[in-house]
């Protein structure tokens, strides 16, 4: 256990491990205040992308420590939200987080932010455990995260993601907490059909992108 | 990939990616994604509105130790898990894991008419299936009771509706009644989720109901 980090030493850590992806990490600097909270200009979807890169490629635990600390909490909120109870919730997000070291390396920041990619996993795991079946998921693509993704593929990904954010912060409320209810699985799809009014208008450049990425890979 | 022209609907896609189908339905969608790339990256659109939700979500408070245990876990599992190659047969992988195989591997029931089909999960009334439909043949007639979305994985169809090849779906509801008939000259085999059982309308068929679970 000696190796064990605690949440007020990241600083330091976090800066070598951000050597290892100098790119991504760009010209934004760590800063961790004395209690160990990481500042909001730091939260950024770079900001994740380099830790999950440090842990795919050194197994930094220090990345992994802070992304925990941003994620844990949430991924737990969203399992209790979706109807498990706290000691479910607890045990279903310590084994998403543990996935997520274990799938760092197939983490491809050109298709996905780290929010979503978290995302996608806690949901699995919530149909695993609350459901009780491996939900089927689509193969993977004939080429693989191996290959490293084009660095303005995924600025261009990422700043879309924080776009769509945005975009969706601004809905009206109503049309917000649908969504939510719909991502907690309170709605039935026909439900979403009938009441999200679908937000299309928010992920539409987001598709765009995706398709092209996917049609550019494809030649 | 290239070639498809029957969608899937947004109101689908996102059901599955906030994980809200019914488990036969997520099956069929996970296999559409597979073949064409419009529908991948619609669910990629969905799915960032789950990074969304999950970025927006207040805190819950964790166990105390909760970094430790996780990190105790991740020591106990130094194995990393390994990238699932897509399929290279007619299945996409996720049919190709309940299947087993491809289609050599499907356990096939007769239909009686040369059609065959192959339950693989039902639950709560909702079920997928495999069906084979012999080139130039009918799958018998049916209206439906609730939904049914049918996708194409090998040959083509036609309805009364348009043509269905190799990676289309069709979704119906109780308020079509349609009689899909396989193209001459290849043999149709099709994933088929539906949400209640179908009531057939032919004699025979309606007979062989009970037997065969359609």
């Amino acid at each position: 256990m000696s190796n064990m980090l605690m949440f007020n030493d990241h600083a330091e850590q976090v800066a070598a491990a951000g050597g290892s992806c100098p790119i991504l990490l760009g010209p934004r600097r760590y800063r961790a205040a004395h209690d160990g909270t990481v500042t909001p200009t730091e939260k950024t979807e770079l900001h994740w992308v380099a830790c999950v890169t440090a842990i795919a490629k050194d197994e930094d635990k220090a990345s992994f420590a802070l992304l925990f600390r941003h994620f844990a909490p949430r991924v737990k909120a969203f399992l209790i939200k979706s109807g498990a109870d706290e000691s479910l919730a607890e045990e279903c997000m310590q084994d998403v987080m543990a996935t997520i070291w274990q799938k760092a390396h197939l983490y491809d920041a050109s298709r996905a932010s780290v929010a979503t990619w978290i995302f996608t996993i806690a949901r699995n795991r919530k149909i695993d455990l609350l459901r009780r079946y491996a939900r089927p998921e689509p193969e993977g693509l004939p080429w693989g995260p191996e290959r490293e993704p084009d660095q303005a593929d995924v600025m261009a990904l990422q700043q879309e993601t924080e776009r769509l954010a945005a975009a969706i912060r601004q809905l009206p409320e109503k049309q917000r907490i649908l969504i939510e209810r719909a991502y907690f699985g309170e709605l039935t799809h026909s439900e979403i059909a009938a009441e999200t009014g679908l937000p299309l208008g928010t992920i539409k450049s987001r598709i765009r992108l995706a398709l092209e990425r996917l049609r550019h890979a494809m030649n | 990939m290239n070639g498809i022209k029957h969608h899937i609907s947004d109101d689908l896609l996102m059901g599955y990616a906030a994980g809200a189908l019914p488990q036969a339905f997520d099956l069929v969608v996970a296999t559409h994604v597979s073949l064409s790339d419009d529908a991948r990256a619609r669910l990629a659109g969905f799915e960032e509105l789950g990074g969304v939700v999950l970025s927006d979500m207040e805190e819950a408070d964790l166990a105390e130790d909760s970094l430790e245990q996780t990190l105790a876990r991740i020591a106990g599992t130094p194995v990393r898990e390994k990238r699932v190659e897509p399929s290279r047969g007619i299945f996409p992988e996720p049919l190709r894991k309940i299947v087993g195989g491809d289609e050599d591997a499907v356990k096939w029931r007769s239909l009686g008419t040369g059609a065959k089909q192959c339950v693989l999960q039902t639950e709560d009334g909702v079920s997928a299936r495999l069906l084979y439909i012999p080139a130039g043949q009918a799958m018998p007639e049916h209206g439906h009771r609730g939904m049914e979305l049918t996708l194409v994985l090998k040959g083509a169809y036609r309805d009364e509706t348009d043509r269905f090849g190799r990676g289309d779906v069709e979704f119906a509801d109780e308020d079509m009644d349609h009689t899909p008939i396989a193209e001459a000259g290849e043999d149709c085999i099709c994933i088929v989720a539906t949400d209640q059982r179908l009531r057939f309308k032919g004699l025979l068929p309606r007979i062989a109901q009970p037997f065969i679970g359609i």
